[in-house]
């Protein structure tokens, strides 16, 4: 079935009538996603796109049996509508957003832990694309038609780069199952090592494409994992070889402060522990396609 | 954000951290004057710059009179500092900070970050001041004391005093310094703070517990809540393009190569310039216009790269999502007639509608090179700089 979303999934959109919300909502919903309302604080009762709008996300989950939801709210809001939505029993929820504080994300990780691991809401983001299981749904903002269905797992911090990767994919005729955006922030919802569980044990899944880059222990914790649970292959390319030490490039995470934290000490990790590194950027989709092949023989 | 040390005294000082007497000048008048009003024989003019080990680059002088004050206030004010951490082209000295001398009798080393792998805040302490973490992690690293405060809770006394009792400090200092070290963790906590540091964290000859240096930095995505922080920005001290481009909405940093780049997204750009070095070229900058590439942001990039004059080539990456290729290269065509660019230019789309995208851009009268895939435009953009 994918990972966290497919065809049936019941999806609320965290700031329904905005102009994002609006936008990527009729986009999503274009796609075949399964959107069945939204979620305006003080516009409750009204229609949006034809859908209803709710005050609350635990009114929308109890009219609508609502278990994703995906956020457009500014980020000085974002924390309390993540908050809100893992109270509500919504089981995945995208925050898009960029630029929510780091104080605020682990307030929301720490909120989070009252819950029972089987009640536990996974949170994707922030900063991030967004999830697709193409052909079955979208709860992102990425382009749709990129995406060819298949069997390979994407795990990516960077939307665009994410998008590459499909690409790469398509042309040589391999699709995905779903591809997941973690985001760029030093602390996340869900890790890389979060989304390989997921995908290990997905039957639809035959193999696991990481997208990294610099800063942060993630990539090769992800790795670590990898190596002692996982019997699906698992590609990795880690950008950020020309990054200087010190600086923030771009996303927020993506600054080397430690040992092991820079591109070329984190490709050295990942082949300890056995990950196939795809050597440049430009050969994301050749290196997933010989190691299928090497997987076969 | 980074902010001085003066300043990043004062906040700490305000959680009830002790600190040396001080004044910040801004003239050798200014500084004697400064000195007088302190008092005492010894004082330590310090060069305010955002950053460290200024003192082996002549920032910091221990002056015996108010005269040599000011001829020391003389010598720094308006010259820029070259450390070991601004690169060479070093940071402007604008502002001078004046301290009593104190006399050290121990120095210790204590630092908050965040853990990114356990999500909470670190606190790291030595009983080895003076030196950087990076350097004691290596030299002494049985020295460090690591503790990790749950953010939910924040800090407790009694992790506060077992730093304090790790440091084989006099046991009637240990509540003064779990204190101190309770301040430090409610600034960082409070404030938004990415990084406290406090090196050295000394105990005088008088058994006083003084923060005698410190560096803060904030999250930038919390400035907005954060007033009182953001005003303690000092754009003197950033690099000029990267403030023109903050200033725009555009993520950049400059770097040392020739080949200037533009692409959407900071994954995407990383990767190309991962590209343009394994193509043997040598980037200009990191320059992420968003992951939309909306016209106006690639207008912005164009006049911020077409300022740098180490720019020999450009190359420009877009992967257009819901944002279509041909409204992208629409973007660019607009971009070009407003600026001259004399260097050759690569383009290289990608995504949603790129035949339409490269048409518009082969209908135009941009002077341009096309390239279709991310390592063709790393290839290209390196020849076109032997030409």
């Amino acid at each position: 079935m994918a990972v966290l979303i497919d065809k049936k999934t019941k999806i609320l959109i965290q700031g329904f009538t905005g102009k994002m919300g609006s936008f990527h909502a009729e986009e999503m919903i274009k796609y075949g996603s399964n959107v069945v309302g939204g979620v305006t604080p003080g516009k409750g009762g009204i229609k949006h796109l034809n859908l209803p709008v709710f005050n609350t996300v635990k009114e929308a989950v109890n009219k609508t049996g609502a278990t994703a939801s995906i956020l457009f709210v500014p980020p000085a809001f974002a924390a309390d509508s993540a908050m809100e939505a893992a109270d509500a029993g919504i089981k995945t929820c995208v925050a898009i957003v960029d630029g929510i504080p780091s104080h605020d994300m682990i307030k929301i990780k720490r909120y989070m832990r009252r819950y029972s691991r089987t009640d536990k809401m996974t949170l994707i983001g922030p900063n991030c694309a967004g999830v697709i299981s193409p052909g079955k749904a979208m709860l992102g903002i990425m382009p749709g038609h990129i995406y060819k269905e298949g069997t390979i797992g994407i795990i990516g911090r960077s939307g665009t780069l994410g998008y590459e990767a499909a690409q790469q994919l398509k042309n040589l005729n391999i699709g995905v199952s779903t591809s997941v955006g973690i985001g760029g922030d030093p602390i996340n919802g869900s890790s890389f090592k979060d989304i390989l569980e997921k995908f290990e044990q997905d039957k639809e899944t035959d193999a696991v494409l990481m997208i990294g880059e610099i800063g942060g222990p993630q990539e090769v914790a992800a790795g670590k994992f990898a190596k002692e649970n996982m019997k699906k292959p698992v590609i990795a390319y880690i950008a950020g070889l020309t990054a200087p030490k010190g600086r923030v490039m771009g996303h927020a995470g993506a600054i080397v402060s430690a040992y092991g934290e820079s591109a070329v000490e984190k490709v050295e990790l990942l082949k300890e522990c056995g990950v196939t590194i795809s050597k440049n950027p430009s050969v994301m989709g050749e290196t997933v396609k010989s190691a299928l092949n090497a997987k076969k023989s | 954000m980074d902010i001085h040390e003066y300043q990043a005294k004062k906040i700490l000082l305000g959680f009830g951290v002790s600190i040396p007497r001080g004044g910040i000048v801004y003239s050798p008048e200014n500084a004697e004057n400064k000195a007088r009003e302190l008092g005492g024989n010894k004082w330590v003019v310090k060069a305010q710059v955002h950053s460290g080990a200024r003192g082996k680059a002549g920032g910091i002088i221990i002056c015996s009179t108010p005269l040599e004050v000011a001829q020391a206030t003389d010598k720094l004010l308006g010259k820029k500092l070259v450390t070991n951490q601004t690169g060479p082209e070093g940071k402007i000295i604008n502002r001078v900070y004046i301290e009593e001398a104190t006399d050290i009798k121990k120095e210790l080393y204590l630092g908050l970050v965040f853990d990114r792998s356990s999500e909470s805040i670190m606190v790291v302490a030595s009983t080895e001041g003076g030196m950087s973490v990076e350097e004691i992690s290596k030299k002494k690293p049985e020295t460090i004391i690591r503790s990790k405060i749950e953010v939910a809770v924040g800090m407790q006394q009694f992790q506060a005093r077992e730093i304090a009792f790790g440091l084989g400090i006099d046991s009637k200092l240990i509540p003064r310094m779990a204190d101190t070290i309770i301040g430090c963790y409610r600034a960082f906590s409070e404030l938004d703070a990415t990084m406290v540091e406090v090196n050295p964290m000394v105990i005088s000859n008088q058994d006083q517990i003084l923060a005698l240096d410190c560096k803060m930095s904030f999250d930038n995505n919390a400035l907005f809540r954060r007033n009182q922080v953001s005003e303690l920005r000092d754009k003197t001290q950033e690099n000029n393009s990267e403030v023109y481009a903050s200033d725009r909405g555009l993520n950049y940093v400059s770097l040392d190569g020739n080949i200037g780049n533009i692409i959407n997204g900071a994954g995407l750009a990383m990767a190309s310039m991962d590209m343009i070095k394994l193509a043997g070229g040598e980037p200009a900058n990191f320059l992420d216009v968003g992951g939309g590439a909306t016209p106006e942001k690639i207008v912005k990039a164009f006049k911020l790269i077409s300022m740098d004059e180490k720019v020999k080539v450009i190359l420009v990456n877009i992967f257009a999502g819901i944002n279509r290729c041909d409204w992208v290269a629409e973007g660019i065509v607009q971009a070009l007639e407003k600026i001259e660019i004399k260097v050759p230019l690569i383009i290289r789309l990608a995504g949603t509608n790129v035949e339409k995208g490269n048409q518009i851009l082969k209908d135009s009268k941009i002077q341009y090179i096309e390239a279709e895939t991310l390592e063709d435009a790393a290839n290209k953009a390196v020849k076109a700089l032997g030409k």
